[in-house]
């Protein structure tokens, strides 16, 4: 498993979520702090594309051998791509939840909510 | 300063490492659909002594390939479930403090008993009048356990304590839809076991937790709080799962039945208090026996259980049928149809038949055994052996493995690791697995989830004190063995038939069946 | 102190003195209300010694007419097969009958590896990809599958129920429907088997409320039901299958996952457990993989452990009670290990030839029986239908039927289920089961006293123990 780490580009959702903003889309995971407390991750049942996610809300479900964890919308949307990939490889949401660990892609239904996303220090500062 | 008093007599350790393989693990595991050969068989059919006949199923409902089950001779067939058993850790053979689970000592009379062939080669649809054995010992079955929950009213029906969840909410829905009052949530304390919130769900009602308070009872101004004409009833356990006899019960059944909702009770701990007090008295409608719990069924590795239900005049219009009613001649009668009293209104079936009629007859010979003086000693003693193994392991290891809520037990209680975690450097679970070396079943880990670290230890009425003190010395020895070195208990067990297993990977890529 | 306790008086002094108590009663004072004690202890008689119990229980066993005592035709669910000795042996050891749930996997490999072979044993006779390692029993089993349905098609409040399903299966899922928040629509019948032309029309109408079609393999009366024919027409307005199965005609008749079938249940009884007035035995939950994540219970998997050796776990435990809680797939806690461990003894005791020999001689004997109850004068098939091991009759008008069944118990022979203790147009109907217990002979007694037992009924003979079923239900 990785070491902590926490990207400057990324923003940041209380509840242990990064959006990726590229546009009017953004990339949803959820943040190295998050996977470590869940633990080696062995499921992640993804949203359907096309779905509607909505800011604060769960879009998603991610599993441990004895965990379940509701994921987090950081912005509202709808869901463009799913990562397939860590359907058959969920080990990506821990290995390298930045990068392989991506969970959606989200056309952005209200991009002046990212302006309550919180950037890389003030995450990292509720961490503690 | 070490935790552990070094004055205590020499224990002497399980290795403590995997430098050579024991016998049976260097057995790899194959199962029966990899053994045996074509040809091989164990059975033999009774010869075709009727006039053969061609064609009489339909070639389309035929099976095109027999299903591919395994070839093999009777001694090959008992030799392998045999060596298999001989890879699990039973009651039999040692201790099994096994929170909320009771695993007291099964007398071998039961299974004498239940294997009797009047009984055993019983048909549940055997006519009642030629079935009066049977239904005169439910019927007894049912007085006793009344007697031990004082409610007067049991039904034997469900199949296990989640079973009997399940049947408790569904006739206290039938009880409030009947008076017109339509409820939709249940309270349930945040110690609560798994079973409960999800038979809320399935019982249609939405689960409102309640908090728990820092003597670890019922938090009663938050169930003050959230009672209201919403609320069809509160599931509690009681004592409850950290082993703590609620201080507050008569007023919570107060608050409880002031919004007209049911109490009803999880009896998954009733081994504490047989004769000492009864869900009835304490205002309980409903309440759950776990027959696998008190009433010593062995466990089979999972079960059958049995999970009867008893409850007050109020509610008994609603229960299971079918009923079995003692009739004016003396004679016992099971009828799905009662025309009054209990299951006059009955919610239906919650399965087929009676029940698990094998577990009422071992739980009958268990009551007929110890009687009513023998139950409460069971009890008394169960919360004696308790509150010593506590007071033991508080004595030896108390700085590392403090109790987490309270001063004493009932008939069981729960430890926190945390402290034990930060200053030794090992877990609960590695705790747990290095008893397992020192040929001890580990006590519950990690339940109830309100406790961190947790280690919820019940050991039961049936065993001795020699064995609780070298259960309290092996937790100590491991817990000195850690301070040493925790990498030993970091990588237990050692001994075992396999080591540590891969829970991730089966979980993510499952390999559920063996492949043919 | 009672013969499963050993705290002597010594015992006890220097274990209160460890816990700093001068007695126990102070334990309980200091925590159990004064309120709630209960004074003067139970109303319940003494104990007893071993000797005695064992003496009470074997009077009231002889109190029941068991398969040992009569010969008997009773089956309805549960039959009375011969169970091999080497089960009674398996189930009686300590190491099978003694442990909890395999929470420690690292000691508790041979119950993991019971279950993973019984899952791949359930399997393969239902030909579907993934089995639990067991639930309940039969009809719970069927309310169970009806709740996978309504989990995986939480927008459609309808089950459309065969009229041949078990009335138990129907009952227990009517009984949970009221929880489930979900309705139970009978599928009706035609000469014995679900009317397919009815189960097409009420799909026609509202198919898209239905969440599953369920139905019985054989039936209630003993009939093969055209399982690819019921799948089809579920599929086709996007419901599940779900079919109650018995295991041992699943020996001979195709297996359910290859006809269709989403999830196949059953009661598991007949394989290599006993009668006991009903219980305890398990019901057998297989299905496809799509269901995976939505199964009941515990499931076994395998894995390998720290050294690379080959194991089993208790896996995709997410699932459950104890971590997903009100939203788990169940409130199923346990399997029903020791039952489903004489299950896979019996089915590799049978083994692959064995199970086939069998379900061929039981539709032989079953033929032969049909064959020659129906030449008595008056009785008559109540449907054609093939059978497996299992036919319905119907006795000569005006005879009552319990009242025969009593006659004919009277002599020694139990001929079966008095159908119309279910159905009203049932009324005159007896359910025959057959296992491979019962010879040609048998079958020969029994056509005897079946016939005596009509015509004794016809002159007005009436058994001294009155007629079979529930004197309550009778006077009513």
């Amino acid at each position: 498993m990785a070491d902590a780490s926490y990207p400057d580009e990324l923003l940041y959702h209380a509840d242990h979520d990064w959006a990726r903003i590229d546009g009017d889309v953004a990339t949803f995971g959820i943040t190295w702090f998050a996977q470590d407390a869940l633990g080696e991750v062995v499921f992640f049942d993804p949203p359907a594309v096309g779905s509607t996610v909505t800011k604060d809300e769960s879009y998603a479900e991610v599993e441990s051998v004895k965990a379940v964890s509701d994921v987090i919308a950081p912005l509202s949307g709808e869901i463009i791509e799913v990562n397939a990939e860590l359907g058959d490889a969920p080990e990506g949401i821990n290995d390298d939840p930045y990068e392989a660990g991506w969970m959606v892609k989200v056309k952005l239904s209200d991009p002046s909510q990212i302006e309550q996303l919180l950037d890389q220090s003030a995450y990292v500062a509720s961490l503690t | 300063m070490s935790a552990v008093d070094q004055t205590v007599v020499a224990y002497e350790r399980p290795p403590a490492d995997a430098s050579s393989a024991t016998p049976m693990q260097r057995e790899r595991a194959v199962t029966i659909f990899e053994k045996g050969q074509e040809g091989r068989r164990a059975f033999e059919a009774p010869a075709l002594d009727v006039p053969e006949v061609e064609g009489l199923i339909p070639a389309s409902a035929r099976r095109a390939e027999p299903a591919r089950l395994p070839n093999v001779s009777e001694p090959e067939l008992v030799r392998h479930y045999v060596r298999l058993s001989r890879r699990n850790f039973d009651l039999d053979s040692g201790f099994y403090p096994l929170g909320s689970c009771t695993m007291k000592h099964n007398p071998r009379l039961h299974e004498r008993v239940t294997a009797l062939s009047g009984h055993a080669r019983l048909h549940p649809l055997q006519d009642p009048k030629r079935a009066q054995g049977a239904l005169e010992l439910m019927y007894n079955l049912e007085r006793s356990l009344g007697e031990v929950a004082g409610l007067p009213h049991v039904c034997l029906q469900p199949s296990a304590g989640s079973h009997g969840e399940l049947a408790g909410l569904l006739v206290t829905r039938a009880y409030h839809e009947a008076r017109g009052d339509h409820r939709t949530k249940v309270l349930a304390p945040d110690t609560a076991h798994g079973t409960n919130p999800a038979t809320v769900t399935i019982a249609g009602y939405e689960v409102v937790p309640v908090k728990t308070s820092p003597d670890g009872g019922v938090d009663v101004e938050d169930l003050r709080a959230k009672a209201d004409s919403q609320v069809a009833c509160l599931m509690l356990t009681n004592p409850n799962t950290l082993g703590v006899f609620d201080p507050n019960i008569e007023e919570i059944a107060k608050i409880v039945h002031g919004v007209e909702a049911t109490l009803y009770n999880d009896g998954a701990n009733l081994n504490a208090v047989m004769g000492i007090s009864r869900p009835g008295d304490m205002g309980f409608d409903i309440v759950h026996y776990n027959l696998h719990k008190s009433f010593t069924q062995p466990h089979g590795g999972g079960g059958p259980g049995s999970g009867p239900i008893a409850v007050s005049d109020r509610i008994a219009p609603y229960l299971p049928v079918p009923v079995i009613q003692k009739l004016a001649d003396g004679t016992f009668d099971l009828t799905s149809t009662p025309t009054d009293g209990p299951g006059s209104k009955t919610i239906g079936k919650l399965r087929g038949f009676q029940g698990n009629y094998g577990c009422f007859v071992r739980s009958y010979a268990y009551i007929c055994s110890l009687g009513g003086p023998g139950l409460q000693d069971a009890s008394e003693t169960a919360v004696l052996n308790a509150n010593y193994l506590l007071a033991r392991l508080q004595e030896l290891v108390g700085d590392r493995l403090p109790l987490a809520f309270g001063e004493r037990c009932m008939h069981e209680f729960v430890l926190s690791g945390t402290v034990m975690k930060r200053e030794v450097g090992i877990r609960i679970l590695d705790l747990a697995k290095r008893l397992l070396d020192h040929g001890f079943h580990p006590p519950t880990v990690y339940f109830p989830l309100l406790v961190d670290e947790a280690l919820l230890i019940e050991p039961t009425e049936t065993e001795t004190k020699e064995t609780l003190d070298a259960f309290a010395e092996a937790v100590a020895d491991i817990i000195r063995e850690a301070e040493e070195d925790p990498s030993i208990a970091q990588s237990a067990p050692y001994t075992t038939p396999v080591r540590r297993l891969d829970e991730a990977t089966a979980a993510k890529r499952p390999v559920l069946r063996q492949p043919l | 102190m009672s013969r499963y306790t050993a705290v002597t008086d010594t015992d006890r002094a220097a274990m209160l003195d460890a816990i700093g108590v001068g007695s126990l009663e102070e334990i309980f004072e200091a925590q159990i209300p004064a309120g709630v004690r209960l004074q003067g202890g139970l109303d319940l008689p003494d104990g007893l010694p071993e000797q005695d119990v064992y003496a009470h229980l074997l009077e009231l066993s002889k109190k029941n007419t068991s398969a040992e005592d009569e010969i008997t035709f009773l089956g309805a669910g549960m039959y009375d097969h011969y169970i091999p000795a080497a089960i009674d042996m398996l189930l009686g050891r300590s190491e099978f009958l003694t442990p909890y749930t395999p929470y420690q996997p690292e000691v508790s490999q041979g119950g993991l590896q019971v279950m993973f072979e019984y899952q791949t044993a359930i399997c393969e006779l239902t030909g579907l990809d993934v089995s639990n390692a067991s639930v309940y029993e039969g009809p719970s089993a069927v309310a169970a599958a009806g709740y996978l349905a309504k989990l995986a098609s939480p927008k459609r409040p309808r089950y459309l129920v065969s009229g041949a399903l078990h009335p138990d299966s129907r009952q227990t899922l009517e009984t949970l429907s009221v929880g489930y928040g979900t309705e139970v629509v009978e599928i009706p019948l035609k000469d014995g088997v679900t009317d397919v032309d009815a189960l097409r029309e009420l799909l026609a109408d509202g198919g898209d409320q239905v969440s599953a079609v369920i139905f019985q393999q054989p039936n209630f009366l003993g009939a093969i039901e055209d399982v690819q024919a019921i799948s089809d027409l579920a599929h086709e307005q996007g419901a599940l299958s779900i079919c109650q199965a018995d295991p041992i005609a699943l020996g001979v008749l195709e297996a359910p996952g290859n006809q269709g079938v989403d999830v196949c249940v059953g009661e598991g009884q007949a394989l290599g457990n006993r009668l006991d007035f009903g219980g305890p035995s398990f019901g057998f939950f297989a299905a496809t993989n799509a269901h995976i994540r939505r199964m009941p219970g515990r499931i076994a998997g395998e894995t390998t452990d720290a050294d690379g050796r080959r194991g089993f776990v208790l896996t995709l435990q997410t699932r459950e009670q104890h971590i997903r809680r009100e939203k788990a797939t169940s409130n199923i806690c346990t399997s029903q290990a020791l039952n489903a461990l004489a299950g896979v003894v019996y089915l590799s005791w049978l083994g692959r030839d064995g199970l086939v020999e069998l379900g061929e001689l039981l539709i032989q004997r079953t033929h032969y029986a049909r064959e020659t109850l129906t030449a008595i004068e008056g009785v008559t098939a109540l449907h054609g239908q093939p059978v497996v091991r299992e036919f319905a009759i119907s006795l000569p008008d005006g005879v009552d039927v319990g009242e025969v069944i009593a006659l004919a118990q009277d002599r020694g022979v139990n001929p079966g289920f008095d159908l119309g203790r279910v159905r009203d147009d049932w009324k005159g109907g007896l359910l025959v089961a057959l296992t491979e217990q019962r010879s040609r002979s048998d079958i020969d007694r029994l056509a005897e006293v079946l016939d005596e037992s009509i015509r004794a009924y016809q002159g007005g003979e009436r058994s001294p123990l009155g007629r079979s079923g529930s004197t309550q239900e009778v006077a009513a």
